[in-house]
């Protein structure tokens, strides 16, 4: 069974058709690379799987379970649409760190807040007691701090633990926001150009973490401008063109025999 | 009379203003459009004739009238709270969205987002233009004389009426030593926000 399953994704702003009928399916471990020139719909996409917009109809399946249909999400409380919204992360094109929190608390806040909260619940509901509870709140403390410097270990910023954003270079910002969004241990990982915002020189950081992330049980969406990245590290590649899915397939047969004019053009036109 | 009437009107004004700029930035159409109106007429009708219209008014129109010093606090708070409003509008939507489209992807509600990532930036956006418009505060309270408020001016002048002219020095240096100290705290405060960028 896919992981993700999209199915005939429309979404329009306005009069502007932005999705004409998206589908798709990733399994889990895979990595998908979207490609596709700008304005095609690629960013809308990756919003809407992350509840930022609302489609105007189609579904998404999470490991089988419905994620998305327009009904279902209006009868969803805030709380149940919070919890559904954690099977995606997103690494945002322009980083979006919390500037006045350091890398470290960058990486703790949403889960400290989750995890109190939960805790929290359980002391309401008596289901521990108040001393119990402190104990538990330091040992969950200590548990996330172990995760945030593993995780810091993971992308290479174990001595810009105490940073803050604004002392960081582009590439490390955009290292300790992939941090960030996998603290939050999510099912997909969705990447919008990730090096896009970066100078040349430091995109080469970047990919290499996000190379490192492909592993067994880490599935991710990758949508990209960087051709030989896409072409090494995906499993899967789309191209999408006006709001459609033109092509797709493996990376042998996207970037080796493209067959629509439109992704032989766009192709053509990159340094490949 | 006139550090009472500061404070006070600080104290109303800061909460009011930061409501009425909710109003001015809400989706409900009809009521961003009556807050906005409100909000243009009171910063572009005169203080002065703001504190005439609560003290005046009411008796007009057959009301009970309102004493003098809570008249003048009334067009105070109502005035300042709608300067207040456009700068926490100003500092609200400077913050960028990605910040709240950052905190909502990690799973954090928007109470979450607004008191622990967007609030800490509006305050450090906010702080030098607030600065200003609390220092005007301090000397704009010298108004309040226009109703026969007994402010630190008026006093001043019915000593200078016997020909006595010092004490109109003495306020001068009131206000003088009053906006430094303030200027040294919102020095402070910002300093103590500049250990981040944004
Ligand atoms: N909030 C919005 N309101 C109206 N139109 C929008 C909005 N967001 C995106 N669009 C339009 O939708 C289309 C697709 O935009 P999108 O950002 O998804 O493209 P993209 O493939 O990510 O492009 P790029 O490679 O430049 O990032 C564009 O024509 C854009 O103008
Ligand atoms: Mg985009």
């Amino acid at each position: 069974m896919p992981i993700l399953e999209v199915n005939n994704l429309i979404k329009n702003f306005g009069s502007t058709k932005v999705l004409k009928g998206i589908s798709f399916t990733v399994e889990k471990g895979e990595v998908l690379a979207i490609i596709g020139s700008s304005g095609s719909g690629k960013t809308t996409l990756l919003r809407c799987m992350n509840y930022l917009e609302t489609p105007d109809a189609g579904s998404i399946t999470v490991n089988g379970e419905p994620y998305f249909d327009v009904e279902l999400n209006k009868s969803l409380s805030e709380g149940e649409l919070r919890a559904k919204r954690l099977h995606f992360g997103l690494v945002f094109q322009s980083f979006n760190l919390f500037p006045q929190y350091t890398v470290t608390d960058n990486i703790l806040l949403a889960s400290l807040l989750l995890e109190s909260e939960k805790l929290k619940a359980r002391l309401k509901r008596k289901e521990i007691g108040k001393t119990e509870y402190r104990a538990e709140k330091s040992r969950m403390r200590s548990k996330l701090m172990g995760t945030a410097s593993a995780l810091l270990e993971k992308v290479g910023l174990t001595d810009k633990a105490d940073f803050y954003p604004c002392q960081l270079s582009g590439g490390q910002q955009q290292r300790a926001a992939i941090a960030r969004a996998l603290a939050l241990t999510p099912d997909i990982l969705c990447f919008d150009e990730p090096t896009s915002a970066l100078d040349p020189e430091l995109t080469g950081e970047v990919l290499k973490v996000i190379r490192g992330l492909k592993s067994g049980d880490s599935t991710m969406i990758v949508v990209t401008h960087e051709m030989e990245f896409a072409a090494s590290v995906a499993d899967k590649v789309i191209f999408m063109s006006g709001g459609v899915i033109e092509e797709q397939g493996s990376p042998a047969e996207v970037f080796g025999s493209p067959k629509s004019p439109a992704l032989k053009s766009f192709l053509g036109k990159k340094k490949f | 009379m006139t550090c009472q009437l500061f404070a006070l009107t600080l104290i109303f004004a800061l909460p009011l203003g930061l409501i009425i700029s909710f109003g001015t930035m809400s989706k409900l159409r009809p009521l961003r459009t009556v807050m906005k109106t409100v909000v243009w007429i009171v910063r572009g009708v005169p203080l002065m004739l703001q504190i005439f219209i609560v003290y005046y008014v009411p008796g007009f129109i057959g009301l009970e009238t309102i004493d003098r010093f809570p008249a003048a606090l009334i067009a105070f708070v109502i005035n300042y709270a709608c300067y207040f409003s456009e700068i926490y509008r100003a500092g609200i939507e400077a913050v960028p969205v990605g910040q709240t489209e950052a905190g909502l992807v990690l799973g954090m509600t928007r109470y979450q987002i607004f008191t622990r990532v967007t609030l800490q930036q509006v305050i450090k956006r906010i702080v030098p233009p607030m600065g200003n418009e609390i220092i005007t505060l301090v000397k704009d309270t010298a108004l309040a004389r226009v109703i026969s408020v007994i402010e630190i001016t008026r006093k001043a002048e019915l000593f200078a009426d016997k020909a006595i002219i010092w004490p109109l020095f003495y306020t001068a240096l009131f206000y003088l030593v009053f906006v430094g100290a303030l200027t040294l705290l919102f020095g402070y405060i910002e300093k103590s926000q500049s250990y981040y960028k944004i």
